[in-house]
């Protein structure tokens, strides 16, 4: 066991946990942002849920931090091991005869998440930081009304800022498209579900991304 | 010298065992005081090398390609034999031995066959339990095949790869002994001489294919698992690398060559398609199972397919000869190899070859995929007269049972086999002659060893299908570690042997001069061209028949081609790197010698037996003739030339089976 | 056919080498590739230069000797082949071929387009195996009957030749394909059970020790590889590897 994570398929299974636990992250973030979508309400009262629940921020959100970072800087060290093990490139190297885009460029996809990761966690995160735990305000309020719905709806304004958004989420399901059941091949789950289990990762892949488009550009529109 | 054989005494039945229980053994702690040399990974040499090891033995083992899992008994495609009697056909020790006996048209020495069915039973289970993935049935149970010459199931098969399953099984066991450090591996290494001490094979010289470098190892023995010579004809089924030279230096070093001449042309090859051609491939002899084999009946249709103007499945049933269920009713398409491949000979000679070079046959499956599909039809409960359905049915049953071997051709013939016959033509394929070795597989020269092909043993003037596998097996994991122990019994106190004596000296400067010879020659023409020239000369005039008036010729061709090679062969680059033409021109001269010696003993035997058929020597009906004055083996001693060589003879004697005349009708 | 040749000149190991230009003329859609290099060598030497070394033996797609990274991929264009078995029909007159040796640093160059793969053998060496005695004196074959399924499936994954493809093509050089392959061929064999554990830890260690990359899951090692092993036996590596880390 100690050696798991000097492994190779250590390592990817740590890859591929933190990639799960992640794609579930994404999708409980989306089911809440999609709530802004029908309801200002519904969303508020989801938002300050997680934003005050303790296990949320306590517990979740640590292991969600260190998940994030986790996947990235494995993601890069192992990124870094195999470039190395070939140290001369091919002169003609034709790697879509046998392999998809997205497959060989993880990498590139994932710099594309990790910069937004960044303009993300400046829009929200550190805001909400700022707010609850420097200034200690943990009621929600502003105004005397909840403010997340107002505060996702004032971000949404700038058309650059949901260019930005658009694209990242391009790039995320370029990631996702691969990575969804490189995943579960990676914890060895390869068998008669598999089949399935590829068509379901196409539907998240695409689909989960395609939300979040269309939450950012529906604000857009109909916020002002 | 005469040659004893050294067959133990008693009845056939008990000799091995008798024999088994009389040598002398080495005990353990002393085995660790002895070093054996191995040369060749393949069936034969990788499970000896594993086996001696596992026994305690030092093992230095040896192979030129760049892994002891590269050797050609990895391409052996159709299976294994063994007297399993698991089918319940009536099969058995005896009728193993007596199918071998006969199939090898009564050439072959009794006592080792007899044993070498014997210890068949044992090879299955020795690689099941190694992991080896046989094909099993719906019970889980082994399943078996038919092979040609034989009237029952007793053919162990993993699809089309047996001998690739086989020999990664071999390869397996040798890693668990690298992995222990019992063998020491050797991998682009190539034997370019035995040194023999006081009488005794002592070490080898082998050259480092990579740097150049040539090494001296010793040894208390020395074991040649190092194939057969078939690519003395250029075109073979035989891998590129295969060559004879390990087997000529030992022969030059005072081992006896066996039977040179006889020779097994496969009938189910893929024909050539022109000059450049570098190799032949083999489709299994499996596929005549389920496979007819057929030219036209009249020569206008013949030329009309040659022409394009006619498909062959558009050939009317009647319009077909299907010549070997014609001539040989009893066994039909199932007739043993060199039965079946003077039959595709002789239609092709009388001008119903089927393509450009009128040098092909039919190997049809249509009926097989009517029979499957008809069958599964039956079985799944559907329409049993939907053409269609019951064609597609088929060729699912087919394609299970022999897909690889149909993409093979697919990819070389650019021609789809499920859709149309597939074109076949009789190639060398493998030589039964070889090291003459006794019954302890130990050559003229005391401590040297030959197994597998090298050697000459089993398989007569013909070896039956998947008879090659089980030969080599039973050689290197059976035979050979034990009856080694009787000769290295005396060896327990002799030490190291040094690398230093005058005759290890003598030996690498013998092999240092020859390749300085070639890398400094400065000829005009490449190894190939030579190789070729030699191939040609080989198949026209000692091939599937041959003459007095050509044999003669032939010796007289090699001999000056020889000559011309020394004096003419370009070998670009230097001794002291990686050098393929250089190995290649070291392999080609030792065939140019062999070649001759083949040809002469061609020569001598006049008689046709198994794969050796002299035009004077035939029945009425175009068969072989033996003749009981040549019931013997020839062995040659080296004498300079091939053509002073001496002849001795090992008279064969048939107690335990009816010398008769060889009937597949 | 008329083509030109790009392909890989290196004298030695220590050599930096580069891709050098050949011309060659009347080439035969019939030829396979290997027969093709055969005819540039032979013009070569005749013109007093040293021919192209690559590696090959049987020539018949089974002995896993050959190999080459032709046009962009191992073994060529076509599929289900290695390149003794691919033939010139699947090229054009006039194409442009650029040949390169497998690279990985695990597979070092020895000359020109020939490469050292024992990496391969060594990754054998360390578990590659069943530990039965072979001088005989086991069980009879059919004492353990094995599921027709299993069997097949261990036949499978037993059918790989040690080509390297699977290296060569992996844009991570990663050799989790080879090595998953008899993992699978033991672990799906009552047989292989015993020494289960050890066998794909000590594979994977010195796998691992040999330099090649990590799999990332990209599939191309399955679709380039002559003998179609599939990306299932990755997976069951994977999980027989965390099963033993578990125990062990």
């Amino acid at each position: 066991m100690s050696g798991l994570l000097n492994s190779s398929i250590g390592r990817k299974f740590a890859m591929a946990l933190s990639a799960l636990f992640l794609m579930i992250f994404l999708l409980q973030h989306f089911a809440i942002n999609i709530l802004s979508v029908f309801s200002a309400d519904a969303f508020n009262e989801a938002s300050h849920f997680m934003g005050t629940f303790w296990a949320v921020q306590y517990l979740l959100q640590p292991v969600l931090i260190f998940g994030v970072i986790f996947h990235f800087v494995m993601g890069f060290v192992l990124e870094i091991k195999n470039n190395k093990s070939r140290q001369i490139k091919y002169a003609k190297n034709n790697g879509g005869a046998n392999s998809s885009w997205m497959s060989r460029n993880m990498i590139w996809s994932g710099f594309a998440i990790l910069a937004f990761i960044v303009l993300h966690f400046i829009d929200f995160w550190i805001p909400e930081i700022n707010i609850k735990y420097i200034q200690g305000d943990m009621s929600g309020l502003h105004n005397g009304e909840f403010r997340y719905f107002y505060e996702l709806v004032e971000k949404f304004h700038s058309p650059i800022r949901v260019t930005a958004y658009v694209v990242a989420f391009v790039f995320l399901a370029l990631h996702l498209l691969h990575g969804f059941d490189s995943a579960f091949q990676s914890v060895g789950a390869n068998n008669k579900y598999t089949k399935a289990l590829k068509g379901f990762s196409k539907v998240y892949a695409i689909g989960i991304p395609l939300g979040f488009i269309f939450i950012a550009l529906f604000h857009h529109f109909t916020g002002h | 010298m005469a040659l004893d054989s050294k067959i133990p005494s008693g009845p056939l039945a008990d000799k091995w065992t008798k024999h088994k229980n009389e040598i002398n053994l080495v005990n353990p702690a002393n085995k660790r005081l002895i070093d054996v040399i191995v040369v060749g990974t393949g069936l034969a040499g990788g499970s000896a090398a594993a086996t001696l090891a596992e026994l305690g033995y030092n093992v230095k083992a040896f192979c030129f390609q760049d892994s002891p899992r590269r050797a050609h008994s990895i391409a052996a495609q159709g299976g294994i034999n063994a007297a399993k009697n698991y089918q319940g056909d009536g099969d058995s020790t005896y009728r193993l031995f007596y199918d071998t006996v006969k199939g090898g048209d009564y050439r072959s020495r009794e006592a080792n066959v007899y044993r070498l069915a014997e210890v068949s039973a044992n090879i299955i289970d020795q690689c099941v339990a190694q992991g080896v993935p046989f094909a099993r049935d719906y019970g889980g149970l082994l399943d078996n095949r038919s092979f040609g010459g034989v009237l029952v199931s007793r053919t162990f098969y993993a699809k089309g790869q047996t001998g690739q399953q086989l020999l990664l099984g071999a390869y397996s066991a040798m890693n668990r002994q690298i992995g222990r450090g019992k063998i020491k591996m050797y991998n682009r290494h190539e034997m370019l001489d035995v040194v023999i001490v006081d009488g005794k094979a002592r070490g080898i010289i082998a050259r480092n294919l990579v740097t150049g470098e040539i090494e001296r190892h010793s040894a208390h023995a020395v074991v040649l698992g190092t194939g057969g010579y078939g690519n003395v004809f250029f075109l073979s089924t035989n891998a590129m690398g295969s060559n004879v030279t390990a087997a000529w230096k030992a022969h030059k070093r005072g081992a006896y060559f066996a039977n040179p001449c006889y020779t097994q042309i496969h009938p189910t090859c893929i024909p050539v398609s022109g000059d450049h051609q570098s190799k032949l491939t083999l489709m299994s002899e499996s596929l005549r199972n389920d496979g007819r084999i057929w030219v036209p009946k009249n020569i206008k249709d013949v030329e009309a397919i040659r022409a394009g103007k006619l498909r062959p499945t558009d050939l009317a049933e009647e319009d077909r000869d299907y010549y070997l269920e014609r001539r040989y009713p009893a066994f039909g398409n199932l007739v043993p190899r060199d039965v079946a491949s003077r039959a595709a000979k002789e239609r092709c000679d009388a001008g119903y070859g089927v393509n450009a070079t009128g040098e092909a046959v039919y190997l049809d499956f249509a009926a097989a995929i009517q029979r499957y599909g008809k069958e599964q039809a039956h079985i799944k409960g559907l329409n049993e007269n939907d053409a269609a359905l019951v064609k597609k049915l088929g060729q699912e049953v087919v394609r299970t049972k022999y897909g690889n071997l149909f993409q093979m051709y697919e990819k070389i013939v650019d021609q789809n086999p499920y859709e149309t016959p597939m074109m076949i033509y009789p190639a060398v394929h493998y030589t039964m002659g070889g090291i003459w070795v006794d019954y302890n597989l130990q050559t003229t020269v005391p401590g040297l060893y030959a197994i597998g092909e090298a050697n000459f043993s089993d398989h007569g003037a013909n070896r039956l299908g998947a008879s090659a596998l089980m030969q080599g097996l039973a050689d290197g994991y059976f035979v050979l570690p034990y009856t080694i122990g009787d000769y290295l019994s005396d060896d327990i106190r002799t030490g190291p042997i040094s690398t230093d004596s005058p005759e290890f000296e003598e030996a690498e400067k013998n092999v240092r001069d020859n390749i300085n010879h070639l890398v400094n020659n400065n000829g005009s023409k490449p190894v190939d061209y030579f190789h070729k020239k030699l191939g040609k000369i080989m198949w026209n005039k000692c091939g599937m028949s041959r003459n007095e008036k050509e044999l003669k010729e032939a010796i007289e061709e090699i001999s000056s081609l020889r000559k011309e090679f020394w004096s003419d062969v370009r070998v670009p680059g230097g001794a002291d790197e990686f050098n393929e033409e250089l190995a290649k021109a070291g392999r080609v001269a030792d065939f140019l010698e062999l070649g001759e010696l083949f040809a002469k003993d061609a020569l001598l035997r006049e008689e046709s037996a198994g794969g050796h058929f002299r035009e004077e020597y035939q029945t009425e009906e175009g068969e072989a003739k033996r003749r009981k004055e040549f019931q013997f083996v020839s062995a040659w001693e080296y004498k300079g030339e091939p053509k002073d060589a001496l002849l001795h003879k090992e008279d064969l004697v048939y107690e335990n089976i009816e010398v008769k005349e060889r009937s597949y009708k | 056919m008329n083509l030109t040749l790009k392909i890989w000149r290196q004298k030695n190991a220590k050599d930096k080498g580069k891709m050098v230009n050949y011309q060659i003329a009347d080439v035969s859609p019939d030829m396979s590739f290997l027969e093709m290099l055969d005819v540039l060598n032979n013009q070569l030497i005749e013109k007093g230069d040293e021919p192209v070394a690559f590696d090959h033996d049987c020539r018949e797609g089974i002995c896993g000797m050959c190999s080459l990274y032709i046009n962009g991929e191992a073994h060529g264009p076509d599929r289900g082949i290695t390149t003794c078995q691919l033939h010139m029909r699947k090229f054009k007159d006039g194409d442009t071929i650029y040949i390169e040796p497998f690279r990985a640093k695990a597979f070092p160059v020895i000359k020109d387009l020939v490469v050292d793969r024992s990496a391969f053998d060594r990754v054998q060496h360390a578990g590659g195996f069943v530990s039965v005695n072979t001088s005989g004196n086991t069980q009879d074959a059919n004492a353990i009957p094995i599921n027709k399924q299993d069997a097949d499936a261990a036949f499978d994954a037993a059918t790989c030749i040690g080509c390297g493809a699977c290296v060569a093509t992996c844009k991570n050089s990663s050799a989790m394909l080879f090595v998953s392959a008899k993992v699978s061929q033991y672990a799906l064999l009552p047989q292989g059970q015993v020494e289960a554990t050890d066998r794909v830890l000590n594979m994977v260690k010195q796998m691992d020790e040999e330099g090649f990359g990590n799999c990332t899951n990209t599939g191309a090692c399955e679709v380039e590889c002559p003998k179609g092993i599939s990306l299932e036996n990755i997976a069951r590596m994977n999980r027989e590897y965390l099963k033993a880390s578990l125990k062990g």
